[in-house]
């Protein structure tokens, strides 16, 4: 017996697959290393691996299923898990030099649920440093290649995770998204990806970027898998006090195809300037074909787009310069060797550690955040937060859902924008609004340009509404 | 926006990097772009909107704090285990205070 399709396994065949005894867990933890240790060199899709944990746990697997017992809604399906999220006994280095050799004390709530259900975790994925970056090149070890054209970055910064799943080497992974880091690597790469409400699931555990921003968020090859994947790990954690008590419904069970009569707006500013005519010639067919399957679109505005974008990198810098202000050379293995004072120990540490992106950050964050210009930076962008923010509550108090490109452009070649910050920033337009507003979002595959680059359609949808956009995207991968 | 070397000199020493004279000016130019981007909030009058600080969801007052029930926490060794230098139960740094 053996895993002849591993590549293309979904969470549902694997659970077939044990049942039917076509082949066992540790097969398949056998096959996952052997093909993402050949794969990997090509893309860079991971760092590090954690064969020896992943074969314990299919181990589990198969002797509860042997004992017939239920091995759980995950039970032998590897994942990747970004390299920003801990893993106890495993290498978290947040893809960065100054966490080169740092072991995860604990594991964090999100992969404890998943591997309470019976998954297996096959390696920490490739990422921006810190999570921050759009396009996966500010990985302190490697680039990752896009799987769908190599010459291509995958998108960032969860761009390790989306590259494992384009490229079969997992069937699901975990990600990060401060601004976009989920749907826009998921859109690159042409997979799902999913943010969920904020609060939706626990961040204990998660390496800190930017605090009110930062999410937890799977990635799958159907949307199925993605919703399986979020029932498993969201709901209340007392670990996390920003994760909330709302009930979770049951996202699989509500794919039910019948999407006829929900209203879906679509907002002329994420379709104006700068949109690239083949992602909007896409994004617009998979809007006609929604509507075919009896969904009615509705003209909306969201008229503080525009300044969405100076929002979030005064906000994400800020939070971002106080939160990594830990890594000063006292607790996280590395330490300056040039280094006589305790300020020398600290100065020089964090210029050794940290990459450019990381460190232009943090000059912003500590800029904005100095005496003087408190109130006119960061107080300001605070207040456009909440204009933003009532933007989409206005907007689903008269749809159910929102419908959008996930980025203007398709992946582009690896080295453009990395001269130019603000052009890389500016990639994020159409995802940062909802990590501002904390409204849920999926990107699901629509077909590719003309070069065969892969195009994503976003749905959005209210807080805590995740079942409502599961169901659109369930229905329109399944049109 | 202009920013002056002086300037990212300073938050450089209050963010505790050390920069070369190379990066000091390659940050300030950067700076000084990003700044000028952001100006474009300034179009918009706020004085009436309450700053939002992060998006919470609805519940009680006291839904995000737990049971205040003890716990076993991580232990010393393993709160130990990344540290540079570590001895006595205890992170150390270079002396502080001479004796």
């Amino acid at each position: 017996m053996a895993v002849d399709n591993y590549s293309s396994l979904t969470v549902d065949a694997i659970q077939q697959g044990l049942r039917s005894k076509a082949f066992s867990a540790v097969e398949i933890a056998q096959e996952a290393q052997r093909f993402c240790e050949a794969e990997n060199p090509t893309y860079g899709a991971f760092l590090s691996f954690c064969a020896a944990r992943a074969l314990n746990a299919a181990e589990a697997v198969d002797k509860k299923l042997a004992d017939g017992e239920d091995p759980g809604a995950l039970a032998g399906v590897p994942i990747a898990i970004k390299d920003v999220i801990l893993v106890e006994g495993e290498k978290n280095t947040c893809a960065s030099k100054i966490l080169e050799n740092f072991v995860a004390p604990y594991t964090a709530t999100a992969v404890q649920r998943i591997e309470q259900a019976g998954a297996l975790v096959i390696g920490k994925a490739n990422c921006d440093e810190f999570a921050m970056g759009s396009s996966n090149e500010n990985s302190a070890y490697y680039p990752v290649k896009n799987p769908a054209a190599p010459d291509r970055v995958p998108g960032g910064s969860s761009g390790g995770s989306a590259a494992a799943v384009a490229a079969g080497m997992a069937p699901l992974a975990l990600g990060s998204e401060t601004g976009g880091s989920i749907r826009q690597p998921a859109s690159f790469c042409g997979v799902v990806g999913v943010l969920p409400t904020y609060g939706r699931v626990s961040r204990y555990g998660l390496s800190a970027f930017a605090s009110s921003l930062d999410h937890i968020g799977p990635f799958s090859r159907n949307v199925k898998d993605s919703a399986r994947l979020l029932g498993v790990m969201a709901g209340k954690d007392p670990r996390d006090s920003t994760s909330a008590g709302a009930a979770v419904a049951d996202y699989v069970a509500g794919l039910d195809g019948n999407v006829k009569g929900m209203k879906l707006g679509v907002p002329k500013e994420y379709f104006a300037a700068g949109l690239d005519p083949e992602v909007k010639t896409r994004v617009e067919e998979a809007i006609a074909a929604l509507e075919k399957l009896g969904c009615e679109m509705v003209d909306i505005s969201l008229p503080h787009t525009e300044y969405a974008v100076a929002t979030y990198y005064l906000i994400c810098t800020a939070e971002a310069s106080a939160n990594l202000a830990r890594y000063d050379g006292v607790r996280y293995t590395m330490r300056s060797k040039n280094a006589e004072t305790l300020s020398e120990m600290y100065r020089n540490t964090r210029h050794e550690g940290f990459g450019k992106e990381v460190t232009r950050r943090i000059i912003l964050g500590t800029y904005v955040l100095s005496s003087g210009y408190y109130e006119a930076y960061y107080r300001k962008a605070q207040k456009v937060r909440r204009l933003i923010y009532q933007d989409f509550k206005n907007a689903f108090a008269k749809v159910d859902a929102i419908v959008t490109p996930v980025s203007p452009s398709p992946a582009f070649p690896l080295g453009a924008k990395t001269s130019d910050p603000l052009e890389m920033y500016l990639s994020d337009i159409y995802t940062i609004t909802s990590c501002l507003a904390g409204n849920c979002g999926i990107s699901v595959p629509c077909g590719a340009t003309s070069e065969g680059l892969p195009v994503g359609l976003q749905i959005l949808a209210d807080h805590f509404a995740e079942d409502k956009m599961f169901r659109l995207a369930d229905a329109y991968e399944n049109r | 926006m202009k920013i002056t070397e002086k300037e990212v000199r300073n938050i450089a020493e209050l963010a505790h990097l050390n920069l070369s004279d190379e990066e000091i000016v390659a940050y300030q130019a950067n700076l000084e772009e990003i700044l000028s981007y952001v100006d474009k909030l300034n179009e918009l009058p706020t004085d009436d909107i309450e700053p939002m600080a992060q998006v919470l969801f609805e519940g009680a007052e006291q839904e995000g704090l737990r049971d205040d029930v003890l716990e076993t926490s991580i232990p010393v060794d393993k709160a130990l285990s990344n540290a540079p230098l570590s001895g006595a139960g205890q992170f150390k740094v270079p002396r502080v205070l001479e004796r």
